[in-house]
């Protein structure tokens, strides 16, 4: 089978950043990556809200995995997750019904990421906030 | 395309695979992803900038759901989320999975979970009823 000689096992993380994929790799990578976390989450985020059903002590008493500062923390990479998916997402649903723009990705990679900085500090800045104040 | 095109594409058995399944599943992630892209996205802004992490509760959840529209809204984004969340799932173990016995049974494993999240949220979505804590501090 011709993917077995193109897929080699055991090769250093930092040897496959190296790859030439450059930007569309490691979009590809975080698209990848931040689906796995968010699924993960809605899992979790799913029984919790089920979780409504046993009733108001239960259910409150839970809520401090959100309020807690490492619940905080999670929550920033939940936004950077759910915000890069999205934007990257829309990239490629764009360039599948758009083929003309294929030769462009790297560039909108980059349009891609000067929308999603800003979002995200000022949302990462606004999530961990309350870390000091409450 | 179903000529010469589709016969690019063999299956682990070495099989001409048949039937459009994985196009519609490619036309449900844009679809859904779309979706997703206005209501998850809402909703995460939504919860975290108008109503603050800190001002959700049991009564405050209670409450929106004796709207219909947000049971509505809430169905959708669990359906939507959740399924979009396994079939990217299922890509990954395509990907990574290479024996086909093992890729069923994981894949197997993986649909029973589906069932299971998509069941339970559904269920607590529909037969939720309003009860404020008032209220229920005064039953005996």
């Amino acid at each position: 089978m011709a993917t077995r000689t193109v897929y080699r096992r055991g090769v250093p993380i930092l040897e496959g950043l190296r790859y030439r994929g450059r930007e569309g790799m490691f979009a590809w990578l975080l698209h990848r990556a931040s689906g796995l976390g968010i699924l993960f989450f809605l899992a979790l985020h799913i029984v919790d809200i089920f979780l409504m059903a046993f009733g108001p002590e239960v259910f409150n008493e839970l809520l401090v995995l959100y309020h807690s500062a490492p619940g905080r923390i999670l929550t920033v990479f939940l936004l950077f997750g759910v915000l890069f998916h999205a934007l990257n997402g829309f990239r490629i649903i764009v360039q599948d019904f758009w083929p003309k723009l294929w030769p462009y990705e790297r560039q909108l990679i980059w349009v891609e990421a000067a929308i999603f900085i800003p979002i995200f500090l000022w949302g990462a800045y606004q999530f961990l906030l309350p870390i000091f104040t409450h | 395309m179903n000529g010469n095109l589709s016969r690019a594409f063999v299956n682990r058995r070495g099989r001409v695979p048949h039937g459009n399944f994985e196009l519609y599943s490619w036309l449900f992630m844009r679809i859904s992803g779309l979706v997703l892209l206005v209501i998850a996205v809402f909703h995460l802004f939504y919860m975290h900038f108008a109503i603050g992490v800190d001002n959700i509760d049991y009564d405050l959840i209670a409450e929106r759901w004796t709207n219909p529209l947000w049971k509505v809204f809430d169905f959708f984004l669990l359906f939507f989320a959740l399924t979009h969340g396994i079939n990217g799932l299922r890509y990954i173990v395509d990907d990574y999975v290479r024996r086909p016995g093992w890729a069923v049974a994981v894949k197997s494993f993986i649909f029973l979970v589906y069932v299971a999240l998509l069941g339970i949220g559904a269920y607590i979505i529909v037969t939720f009823q309003f009860t404020p804590e008032s209220v229920q501090a005064a039953l005996p």
